[in-house]
């Protein structure tokens, strides 16, 4: 060029935003407006049905006065139990499906997915079969003992069984992820520089696997917070969940505003505890990665 | 360097399933040696390294170390340490809690631990201000040394290394070995090295152990293995030689088939009838007449590359390559298909058996 100068091309977008524009459209639209809308509807006012009132926090006044914080503590307190319990069940098995097992993990894996093909309903009346009066469990300890106990359907601990038997998969798989990705050779080299089994465990399996626990566990966690099928089937509406009585708001009670405001307040309380987890357990530096 | 055995293999042997990985080993290891044991891939080195740390059992035979026998002791209570072929480093830890690890295992107070970290860091050329660094922030060779320190941190009675600098660039390779022969110099403890390259185990070693297909084959000081190997094996496992396959004819005479003419040899082992004549490439010399050597050969230049401080040529005589290596200052001044002449002096050339 004579003059030596250049002309900078001035794209309307670079190449990488301009492709990524309709899958951040998509987004856009299908997660970030139904969000956007649920957290509007929430200041409208009681039993309205469109968006066009003036906000007001009359829906969050009332639940604060209200019981709702009764069921919430309820789904958290169910969801902490179950994520716990799977956190116990499932690391032994992760170990074995990355480690012990062999070419057996496969044939394992495939029976705990089958399951995942049947309707979470459907198998849940499944265990009210097995576990009901007169059902598998019970009718056959009567034909062969004579014994009646009283059935467990229908507590908090029923609840706690179907959900670990509902989430088994979503907190084993990343687990076993976990799992596989310790280096075997440093797991040898901790034994060989004098570590136990336990040391071993303790100072280097458990935090190399720790970003497949957390991601389990936060998995699990939120899925158990939502969920509503458990209580209903197996704990016979004993306790109401706090995604149950989001579902009375949008339905029987057709208040869309107060069903809103507790997703809202669901979603925060929710939200908070999984960044507090994140921020304390910084995948990356456990990673080695910063 | 004191002279009793440290570590005694006898007829160790480790099967898997029907493969018989390592097949009934004897060695007696001096206190304060640095041996290398060195093979092909395949040839049972590992598997025989992993039994010497205890993280494989034997199957067969006895691992005695200072005359008792450890067979079953599992590899946390033995009072040796291993260098991984990956270095098997802790990714979460830093440089300092690397070294220490060892150290807090045996519950030793943070403030002697790290002194004894920074003094290993120091020894082996680490920076001080890498005491807090992150692994995984390290070179290459700077994860050897920390890998190096912390195998040293709990005072190990030998050191095992499992090929550490396999995956090292040629240069700094050679910086690390002659890094670790000073460790070993000054640390005055036994190590135990395996490598696929006698090469880089004629560096370091005091003695050499060469295995193939599970057993060890030849054992002897470094000269010993270059210049007395016991078979072809050996002998070509050095890199590249010169290997003539010779026989008796009917009347006493040794001839080869692949190439014209008699030779003259060294000294041929009682009863001898065929085998192989080698002879390395820098006792190899272009002849003006052939009168200069024992033997010679006619054959044309096909090659020539330049290896830094010497010059290979590759000489064809009939079908066989025969390869010759020049200092650079005596660079030879044929060129590419010129005819000339070769040979070798007979007490520059070995007679061995398969």
């Amino acid at each position: 060029m004579a003059t030596g100068l250049v002309v900078p091309r001035s794209p309307v977008l670079a190449p990488g935003r301009r492709h990524a524009l309709p899958l951040l459209l998509l987004l856009l639209i299908g997660f970030l407006a139904p969000l956007l809308a649920i957290l509007w509807f929430s200041v409208m006012p009681p039993r309205s049905f469109t968006l066009w009132h003036p906000p007001t926090f009359e829906n969050y006044r009332t639940i604060l006065a209200e019981t709702f914080y009764q069921s919430a503590l309820w789904s958290l307190g169910l969801a902490t139990v179950t994520v716990v319990l799977l956190a116990l069940i499932c690391y032994p098995l992760a170990y074995g499906l990355s480690r012990v097992f062999g070419r057996w993990a496969n044939l394992l894996t495939l029976f705990l997915v089958l399951p995942l093909f049947v309707s979470e309903n459907l198998r849940l009346y499944g265990w009210i079969l097995f576990f009901i009066k007169g059902g598998v469990l019970l009718g056959g300890l009567k034909a062969m003992t004579g014994l009646q106990p009283e059935s467990w359907l229908f507590t908090p601990g029923m609840i706690v069984f179907g959900m670990v038997y509902v989430y088994l998969p979503f907190m084993l798989f990343p687990m076993t992820l976990g799992v596989s990705m310790v280096p075997r050779e440093t797991t040898e080299a901790a034994a060989d520089l004098g570590a136990s089994r336990w040391q071993v465990f303790r100072e280097v399996e458990l935090p190399l696997a720790m970003p497949g626990i957390i991601i389990g566990c936060l998995l699990t966690f939120v899925l158990a917070v939502g969920a509503i099928a458990e209580a209903k089937v197996l704990g016979g509406q004993s306790v109401i969940p706090i995604a149950h009585d989001i579902e009375i708001a949008f339905t029987y009670a057709q208040n869309w505003p107060l069903g809103a405001a507790l997703s809202v307040l669901l979603m925060i309380v929710v939200g908070a505890l999984v960044l507090t987890v994140l921020r304390r357990f910084d995948l990356d530096r456990i990673l080695g990665r910063r | 360097m004191t002279d009793h055995p440290i570590l005694q293999l006898r007829a160790l042997t480790k099967t898997f399933g029907d493969l018989s990985a390592v097949n009934g080993v004897d060695l007696d290891i001096d206190a304060g040696e640095f041996f290398t044991i060195v093979g092909p891939s395949g040839c049972g080195k590992t598997t025989l390294l992993r039994m010497l740390a205890g993280m494989e059992t034997p199957t067969g035979g006895d691992i005695l170390l200072n005359g008792e026998r450890i067979n079953d002791l599992p590899a946390n209570r033995r009072p040796t340490c291993m260098v991984f072929q990956s270095l098997a480093l802790f990714p979460h830890r830093t440089v300092g809690q690397n070294i220490e690890f060892s150290l807090k295992i045996r519950g030793i107070d943070a403030a002697t631990r790290r002194d004894r970290a920074l003094k290993l860091m120091q020894q082996l050329r680490l920076p001080e201000n890498y005491y807090g660094k992150s692994v995984t922030k390290c070179s290459g060779g700077e994860r050897q040394r920390v890998a190096l320190a912390r195998a040293l941190a709990f005072d190990p009675q030998i050191l095992f290394f499992d090929e550490p600098l396999s995956a090292i660039d040629y240069k700094l390779r050679k910086t690390l070995e002659k890094e670790l022969k000073d460790i070993h110099r000054e640390t005055r403890k036994t190590f135990v090295y395996i490598t696929h390259s006698l090469e880089e185990a004629m560096v370091m070693s005091d003695r050499i152990g060469v295995m193939r297909g599970g057993k060890l084959i030849q054992v002897g000081t470094p000269e010993q293995i270059y210049t007395k190997p016991r078979d072809k094996f050996v002998s070509e496992f050095m890199g590249e030689v010169n290997v003539i396959d010779i026989r008796l004819d009917g009347d006493g005479r040794l001839v080869s088939n692949a190439v014209a003419g008699r030779f003259v040899p060294p000294l041929l082992p009682k009863g001898f009838s065929a085998g192989h004549l080698v002879v390395r490439p820098e006792f190899m010399r272009f002849l003006i007449r052939a009168d200069q050597a024992d033997n010679h050969l006619t054959g044309r230049i096909y090659n020539e590359y330049a290896l830094g401080s010497r010059i290979q040529y590759q000489v064809r005589v009939g079908e066989q390559v025969f390869v010759i290596e020049t200092l650079r200052q005596q660079v030879f001044a044929g060129r590419l298909d010129d005819e000339v002449l070769i040979g070798w002096n007979a007490a520059d050339s070995i007679v061995v058996g398969d």
